[in-house]
């Protein structure tokens, strides 16, 4: 296996170029332009032979792909922010017509007030868009969820985004581990279009008209898709860990066994809290992460099982969903832990808006008032980390 | 895997639409068309947002196809015969 030093976008980028698309069709967007320079390059230099559309605009990009696909080819993406917000009328379209585009994203806010820098706002914003959603910590997730999800994707006939964070992953050049190029098709595979638009012998009709008699069934037929790829995606990480060594699960547990205080986060910020768990076990506190890597289809039994141990779970937003119920990725867990017969104490805490800073200062403090709670002080449920009094 | 027949509600079978009688949706009125009066300039036919108007095989103005109208009034508001050759009427 070769090391290469890559940003989380090239790291994309690369995985992108072994998965070998048929159609890659772009709008350049801060903060993950340089996936799209990156493949640019690639068939620039005789590395890939992939038709490279570029479109007027990201609703453009969609409609381009959602034809493409129709007709049987790999089609490949990278957006975020307000491009992801601009095709998200086609996002529904494209998955409620199963098609498995896949978009490889560094997620960053969303407007207004305008900011280029990564919070996970525009993640959050598709998530009834029916596309399975992965997350990276760093490059090598990038690396390898993209590769991953290709399958997944491709397996359950969903779209569906790989993202990390905006700037922290996107841009920061890491240490990559990278398969061979015949290793990772290998594990690829070509793409089998289950039809093809342009089949003359077998025409189709397909997004066609539904009425109330049919539009029901065809739905819930999209829903049980979703359950499928709950089954397919650990299939895909079995398969994938046997080529690279690299486990890969619907979340990454680091201390949870035993630990009676615990945080839920998504991206980078994991890493981070890892320095403080190690910090705070040191002097014997119970503490863990739940960090959490498949978002869409939600696991909810897994999260369940691993918190159930814990007596207070903070979990961190780095994006709110304006519900006046704490943070998304709260909304959820909580869901998922209704059914848990310990219940442990949950908050909801949001955090990097707009790229605001998270360092392990603030994952200290969040700690020290979960300790706090843990021994009967009452706290805000919902609160902020970060913001300026 | 067995086939799942609502996938992205794709229909395969060409044509499939000629099955579903969209007259169900008129509300009260049908267009009755009068032979004596219609001057054959198909004004009613290029209007009919249904095709739902019948030409015969030399061209001619042929009645309405009632599986497929939906009783709009188009055809009978345009049609520029003097007196008119379409009226619409109570079902
Ligand atoms: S009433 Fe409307 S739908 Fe029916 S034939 Fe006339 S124009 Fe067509
Ligand atoms: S518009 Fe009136 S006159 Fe012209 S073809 Fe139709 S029915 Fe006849």
């Amino acid at each position: 296996m070769k090391r290469l030093a890559l940003t989380g976008n090239e790291a994309m980028a690369y995985a992108m170029k072994q998965s070998k698309p048929d159609v890659f069709c772009g709008y350049p967007i801060t903060p993950t332009t340089d996936i799209l320079v990156t493949l640019a390059k690639y068939i620039a230099n005789g590395e890939l032979d992939c038709e490279f559309v570029t479109a007027e605009s990201e609703h453009s990009v969609a409609s381009i792909l959602y034809g493409a696909s129709s007709a049987g080819a790999r089609c490949f993406t990278c957006t975020a922010s307000q491009g992801l917000a601009l095709m998200h009328e086609v996002l529904h379209i494209i998955s409620g017509a199963r098609l498995p585009i896949i978009i490889g994203s560094s997620s960053r806010s969303l407007s207004s007030p305008i900011n280029v820098h990564g919070d996970h706002a525009d993640f959050m914003d598709m998530r009834d868009t029916s596309f399975i959603q992965i997350f990276s910590e760093n490059a090598q997730d990038s690396y390898d969820n993209f590769l991953q999800g290709v399958r997944i994707a491709e397996e359950a006939r969903l779209p569906a985004i790989i993202s990390s964070d905006g700037f922290i992953t996107s841009h920061n050049l890491e240490a990559v581990e990278v398969l061979k190029d015949e290793i990772a098709y290998k594990f690829i595979g070509d793409y089998k279009t289950p039809f093809s638009i342009l089949d003359i012998k077998n025409p189709i009709t397909i997004n066609p008209l539904s009425l109330p008699n049919s539009f029901m069934e065809i739905k819930k037929s999209q829903a049980d898709a979703m359950r499928q790829a709950k089954k397919v995606i650990p299939k895909v990480a079995l398969e994938y860990e046997k080529i690279s060594g690299r486990q890969y699960g619907f979340f990454r547990e680091y201390c949870l066994d035993d630990a009676k205080v615990a945080i839920v986060v998504l991206g980078s910020t994991a890493e981070t809290a890892q320095l403080v768990i190690d910090e705070l076990r040191n002097k014997g506190i119970k503490a863990g992460i739940l960090a959490l890597r498949v978002f869409r289809p939600f696991p909810a039994k897994e999260i369940m099982a691993a918190l159930s141990n814990c007596k207070v779970v903070c979990i961190l937003d780095r994006a709110d969903a304006y519900s006046s119920l704490g943070g998304p990725l709260f909304v959820e867990v909580a869901s998922a832990l209704y059914k848990s017969k310990s219940r442990p104490i949950l908050l909801s805490r949001i955090y990097g808006l707009g790229g605001r800073e998270i360092d392990e200062e603030m994952i200290k403090n969040i700690f020290e008032e979960i300790i706090k709670i843990n021994k009967g002080q009452k706290l805000n449920e919902f609160g902020y980390i970060g913001l300026k009094k | 895997m067995k086939e799942d027949k609502y996938f992205a509600g794709i229909i395969k079978k060409p044509g499939s639409s000629m099955t579903y009688k969209t007259y169900v949706w008129r509300d009260g009125l049908k267009p009755a068309w009068i032979k004596k009066n219609c001057i054959n300039c198909l004004t009613c036919y290029i209007n009919c947002p249904d095709h739902a108007i019948k030409v015969d095989k030399d061209g001619n103005m042929a009645g309405h196809n009632l599986d497929y109208c939906k009783g709009c009034g188009i055809c009978a508001q345009v049609c520029p015969a003097k007196p008119k050759a379409i009226e619409m009427k109570k079902e």
